[in-house]
């Protein structure tokens, strides 16, 4: 029993996180959200080099975790979830590793940048066509709707969908983490009445939380990595959402006003969590799955 | 990363699950905090003491198996899930025998550590005072040399099953000239010396859960001196992190309530107050399930040389509020007949005490705030 990582499994996290710190992810986030998709493609191989686009076939769900918390760290843009974590499972035997592919889910996110497009059917893969775009609430994360086309052979979409909103939940920490670090330290920068407003209790104690509901999201998310079974993948996504909705709002109130514009970095992670809180299963539809296993189990 | 047991752990859990399936009471024992349910659980603690269950991670001379962190919460685990009694010797046991294994003598080591496995001598902290609580450097009960020790005077208060216990443990101010953290010692003595006057004080549910203590002239023997005099607050706080974190508080204990909490979802017919509380039943389940994997990190770290430190209070907030959570849910979901006592309502009451004892959660969220996030301490006076 040892459950912490590994030094290897810590090694690719600190690696892909100075990857990711040294590269402007939230440029890359901005020009995304704007239409300009050059630098998040350039990130995309990037991090395809480092091995991102293959830890689903080749690697175990725990580095899928790391990864995916790194790029919730970062805002880094793409659809990562569609493409790295449920695609490989959905399509066994078909090489992902080179290219980006997306799933309507029911949006098809960042379909304008991806080489295919699929569309799960009656519990069918099929392939698709991007028809519409909407604007979403976080506009790094572009969404369309689709028109399916011919079934595809598939492998065990169950496996893939748990896959894919466990990463969802490690993106979830990592922007958590992001939050609750960038919000430390401006709030211990930021002074009001003549002292640092970080000293004051009514602030601490909000941080507090965040720090608490991280901590145990964590292992949820660790836990599941180790052992993805639908009961440990909504737990982990309950868990996160909420601790990571928690870092967002704390982190915007002891902002101020300054971290309600679109200017300031922290929206990047505002949006994302919020958008992230209903994507890969909406926090009621994994709360009801949770529920019914508990209850089948007794 | 992993989380598989050793086979010798395996079988330690078999070891254990099988005694405690064949040897814990089918009724629920009385109230500790009773005079009757006092000795049942004395009663209990012996039993499980003859069967080397009682300490198990302590070395084997003591009366332990010498086992390991891993082994200690796997039994830990099996405990509660057994529904086996609270433990009325778990002062001494988690608050008190770390600190004489790390600071006591070889004398006190001997004199006090088996009688305390066996459940024969029960242990009371006497930390607060009646103006020393969240604050409690500010204490003020003296200790005074005199020839071969030392006499205590003032009061101590709050101080759980001290109205039945034997022994109690505590601070004294030594050194009044010190400044407040040093000038502190550490005391043992027995409740019924020369000038201890105990008086027990009712809690919500009526019985006397605690006590508070007034000390007159009360003659404590140098041998009885835990650490160096004067070094009372450092020796205390290698507990206060016991109490918080892991040792006092195994996660088996909530699980256990989880799955309770679980059945009983299950066995309510009533469709109001199934589908009002359904979402707070999973997110209790959660929490436990949450705290359950925290402390297998919290162990790995530990079991590597690492230290809790201040994420003992991370832990705090987290398994007190969990607690309350997830008794507040039996209840609801109980409908009407919440109002009547049940281990249910035992259980809360209880539970309502979490968020106050072993540190407030508010100086809790200071201690994460302040020493976790690096954020500036407190203006204080
Ligand atoms: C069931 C139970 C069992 C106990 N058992 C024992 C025992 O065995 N031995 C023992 O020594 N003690 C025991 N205690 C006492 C316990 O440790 C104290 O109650 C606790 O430390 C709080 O002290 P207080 O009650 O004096 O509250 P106070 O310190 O007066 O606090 C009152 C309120 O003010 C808040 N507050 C205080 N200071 C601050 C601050 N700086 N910032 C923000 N808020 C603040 C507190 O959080 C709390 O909400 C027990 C208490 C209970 C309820």
């Amino acid at each position: 029993m040892k459950f912490t990582l590994t030094d290897e499994q810590a090694g690719f996290a600190r690696s892909i996180d100075d990857l990711l710190s040294r590269a402007d992810t939230v440029a890359a986030n901005r020009a995304w959200a704007a239409g300009d998709h050059e630098p998040g493609l350039k990130l995309w191989s990037r991090l395809a080099d480092l091995g991102v686009t293959s830890l689903a076939t080749e690697a175990s769900p725990v580095e899928v975790c790391i990864a995916f918390e790194a790029i919730g760290r970062h805002a880094a843009p793409g659809p990562w979830i569609e493409s790295a974590a449920y695609l490989p499972l959905a399509l066994p035997g078909v090489d992902l590793t080179e290219s980006r592919a997306t799933v309507a889910m029911p949006y098809a996110v960042d379909a304008d940048i991806a080489d295919s497009v699929y569309a799960v059917v009656d519990g069918q893969l099929h392939s698709a066509q991007a028809t519409d775009s909407s604007p979403g609430i976080d506009p790094s994360r572009r969404l369309f709707a689709v028109s399916a086309g011919d079934r595809v052979d598939h492998g065990d979409l169950d496996a893939a969908f748990d896959l894919a909103a466990l990463a969802t939940a490690a993106e979830l920490l990592g922007a958590g983490e992001r939050v609750l670090a960038d919000s430390v330290a401006y709030v211990k920068q930021r002074t009001q009445f003549g002292r640092a407003i970080g000293s004051y209790q009514a602030i601490k104690h909000q941080l507090a939380n965040v720090r608490i509901a991280l901590d145990f999201a964590r292992p949820l998310v660790f836990g599941a990595a180790l052992e993805v079974t639908p009961r440990s993948v909504s737990a982990a996504k309950l868990q996160a959402a909420d601790a990571a909705n928690l870092a967002a709002r704390v982190g915007l109130q002891v902002h101020g006003a300054i971290g309600y514009t679109e200017e300031h970095d922290l929206s990047r992670w505002l949006l994302r969590t919020r958008a992230l809180q209903s994507a890969w299963g909406t926090t009621a539809y994994h709360r009801e799955r949770l529920l019914a296993d508990l209850l089948a189990a007794r | 990363m992993n989380l598989d047991f050793s086979p010798d752990e395996l079988a330690f859990r078999d070891e254990a699950r099988a005694w405690l399936a064949a040897n814990v009471p089918a009724e629920p024992l009385p109230s500790m905090d009773t005079a009757d349910g006092f000795v049942a659980h004395q009663q209990w603690e012996r039993r499980l003491a003859d069967a080397r269950w009682s300490v198990v991670s302590w070395p084997e001379e003591f009366g332990g198996r010498g086992a390991s962190l891993v082994k200690w919460v796997i039994f830990e685990e099996e405990y509660y899930r057994a529904g086996a009694p609270g433990r009325v010797s778990q002062n001494g046991i988690f608050l008190l025998a770390p600190i004489i294994f790390d600071h006591g003598t070889t004398d006190q080591q001997q004199r006090w550590l088996p009688s305390m496995a066996t459940g024969e001598t029960i242990w009371a902290q006497a930390w607060s005072e009646p103006e020393a609580g969240s604050d409690l450097a500010s204490l003020r009960s003296t200790a005074t040399a005199v020839k071969g020790g030392w006499l205590l005077n003032g009061q101590k208060t709050w101080s759980s099953r001290a109205a039945y216990a034997h022994q109690g443990f505590g601070l004294f101010r030594s050194d009044p000239s010190a400044e407040r953290h040093r000038g502190l010692t550490y005391f043992c003595f027995p409740l019924d010396a020369d000038g201890v006057t105990v008086r027990p004080i009712a809690q919500l549910d009526g019985e006397a859960g605690f006590a508070e203590l007034f000390f007159d002239d009360v003659f404590v023997p140098d041998a009885d001196v835990l650490g160096e005099p004067g070094d009372g607050w450092r020796v205390a706080m290698s507990t206060a992190g016991n109490e918080r974190g892991l040792s006092l508080r195994s996660p088996g204990r909530f699980c256990a309530t989880a799955d309770r909490l679980l059945d009983l979802y299950a066995s309510v017919l009533e469709p109001v107050e199934r589908t009002s509380t359904a979402t707070r039943v999973v997110d209790a389940w959660l929490r436990a399930e949450a705290y359950r994997l925290y402390t297998w990190g919290t162990v790995t770290q530990l079991a590597g040389g690492g230290d809790i430190g201040a994420a003992g209070s991370v832990n705090k907030v987290w398994w007190s509020e969990l607690d309350v959570a997830l008794h507040e849910t039996a209840l609801d979901l109980l409908g009407a007949e919440a109002e009547v006592a049940s281990t249910w309502t035992d259980g809360y009451l209880f539970s309502l005490s979490g968020p106050i004892y072993a540190g407030t959660n508010e100086i809790q969220r200071n201690i994460v705030a302040e020493r976790i996030l690096g954020l500036p301490r407190e203006v204080r006076a």
